[in-house]
């Protein structure tokens, strides 16, 4: 179902900036649809960066981050051309894994 | 027609009985889920907070002491609370977690980041804020917990449809 993340990796110096953007729809829970049914809650729970075998981020999410999610943070220890590999899993259990060389 | 009048009767009594039952025992309950729903799947205590102590309390802290070595950047006034951009950056040696929260959420903890060795301690994302009230960026050190705060101004609320 979900769409692939975009996931921009670069280093300056010896820092790695890692900015993604994730699609997906971040339900709440309480948000009502247009007959005034409550739409299910639905988020991504957890989020975990991986680069040469290495957790650089592990992040715990509730509903309240906003839909299709932005996430960006730093590292240092990577070369150009290693792979940075996102994962994300929501409430449901579904999970999305993407990657992306830096640059 | 005594007959089908008998059975209306009898059907619509224990139907009251019925709506009764619902209204006294899962109303309440229903009510509260209402209030406070995180997915069914979803156990993690620390999302369940109402305020920040709570998140802390639940992170395995004491009680957090303001810092101001800690940077936190968000609007002043927020025009969509959907779409609040949050950036916080920790000056304090040996943060292992930065944490949004939001105190007027419906649950507090907004995100938790956890830092480890080689990355930096400085996280931007964006959260939704339900109304106007106070955001606290929350950093963990092997020191306890610290926070930083902004009063932020909704102008359009974060949860609505």
């Amino acid at each position: 179902m979900a769409d692939p993340m975009r996931i921009r990796a670069t280093l300056t110096g010896d820092t790695v900036e890692v900015k993604v953007l994730m699609a997906h729809p971040m339900e709440t829970g309480l948000r009502k649809d247009a007959d005034g049914k409550l739409v299910p809650a639905r988020y991504i729970e957890t989020v975990k960066v991986n680069c040469n075998g290495k957790d650089v981020l592990t992040a715990d999410w509730g509903p309240a981050v906003s839909k299709n999610p932005f996430l960006a943070f730093r590292f240092k220890g990577a070369a150009k051309g290693d792979k940075v590999t996102v994962t994300w899993t929501d409430s449901e259990g579904e999970s999305r894994t993407d990657e992306a060389a830096i640059g | 027609m005594n007959l089908s009048r008998r059975a209306f009767l009898q059907a619509t009594a224990s139907g009251t009985a019925l709506l009764l039952v619902a209204a006294t025992g899962l109303a309440p309950r229903r009510a509260a889920a209402a209030v406070n729903p995180l997915a069914p799947s979803d156990h993690r205590p620390q999302f369940e907070a109402t305020n920040l102590d709570d998140v802390v309390k639940q992170l395995g802290g004491g009680k957090a002491q303001p810092s101001a070595d800690i940077d936190l950047k968000a609007p002043e006034i927020a025009e969509n609370g959907a779409v609040v951009p949050v950036e916080i950056q920790s000056k304090l040696p040996g943060t292992r977690l930065i944490a949004i929260v939001s105190e007027k959420n419906p649950h507090a903890l907004s995100a938790a980041f956890h830092i480890p060795d080689g990355t930096e301690p400085y996280v931007s994302t964006r959260v939704k804020i339900a109304e106007t009230s106070n955001l606290y960026a929350l950093v963990q050190t092997d020191q306890g917990f610290f926070y930083a705060n902004r009063l932020v101004k909704v102008t359009l609320g974060g949860c609505g449809g």
